[in-house]
């Protein structure tokens, strides 16, 4: 662990750049959802193959793991964390 | 084990309103701030007081306020999915009572953010993964594992018959 910046930018353009390099994503979206809430809020999307035979709760803790900085200073954070195929299936029943 | 099972069945069987949540006592003033806790015996925060919480029930919650009044969206969410597949008996502590609970619980799953919900002693997830194993069955067969039948099964036969 590197000695930590002083304060984690928080911003969805700064988060999504995050997930993208930390998880290798190939698709992040992320929703400030601050201001239907009472304190910094997101919502991101993350579509990773690092995603591919893990559990729900081991992929949600590799996005913990990777934002553990920035969650300190996040009062609501809500995630989906999605492979490459069920990103594609779910695409797919949208169209 | 199979004694916990036992008592579940009889539980289940009283029905109603005997909702139950933290009722624990929290006389004892909290040691210091949230930063000491995690070690040590004694305090509300440490592992082995929250290990004795998350074990005291099947299903437990660690939560924002109350199920009859959750003060949060997230926990509120929790408790909505608890209900519709009826569970009515389980076992909340509301983590703005106690300082030290609300450290000791993340520390202990090390995850960030309250709700958390356990299923016989093992940390399942948070909102949003107890929101998708709703939504993809696996909640269900978790419920089932406990010997709880999800209300929603019943639900979907009625829905067959018609």
């Amino acid at each position: 662990m590197e000695a930590p910046a002083a304060e984690p930018v928080l911003s969805a353009e700064a988060l999504r750049g995050r997930l993208l390099r930390g998880l290798e994503a190939e698709h992040v979206e992320v929703e400030d959802t601050t201001p239907a809430r009472c304190s910094t809020s997101f919502k991101v999307l993350v579509v990773s193959a690092r995603f591919r035979g893990k559990s729900l709760l081991q992929r949600h803790r590799l996005v913990n793991e990777l934002l553990a900085e920035e969650l300190k200073h996040i009062h609501a954070f809500e995630q989906r964390t999605l492979t490459p195929e069920q990103w594609e299936k779910e695409r797919g029943s949208l169209q | 084990m199979s004694g916990s099972l036992y008592w579940l069945r009889v539980a289940s069987r009283l029905r109603g309103p005997t909702l139950l949540w933290g009722v624990r006592p929290l006389s004892q003033a909290p040691a210091g701030d949230g930063s000491a806790s995690g070690g040590g015996e004694g305090g509300h925060g440490s592992r082995e007081a929250v290990e004795r919480l998350v074990r005291a029930h099947p299903v437990v919650v660690f939560m924002k306020g109350n199920p009859a009044q959750p003060l949060c969206g997230f926990s509120n969410a929790v408790v909505q999915i608890l209900r519709l597949h009826g569970v009515q008996d389980y076992q909340a502590y509301d983590v703005l009572q106690d300082p030290d609970l609300r450290q000791g619980i993340k520390n202990y799953s090390n995850w960030p953010t309250i709700p958390q919900v356990y299923l016989n002693g093992e940390f399942v997830g948070g909102c949003d993964i107890l929101l998708q194993m709703h939504q993809n069955g696996d909640l269900v067969e978790e419920l089932k594992k406990l010997g709880i039948r999800s209300a929603l099964l019943d639900a979907e036969k009625d829905q067959d018959k018609k």
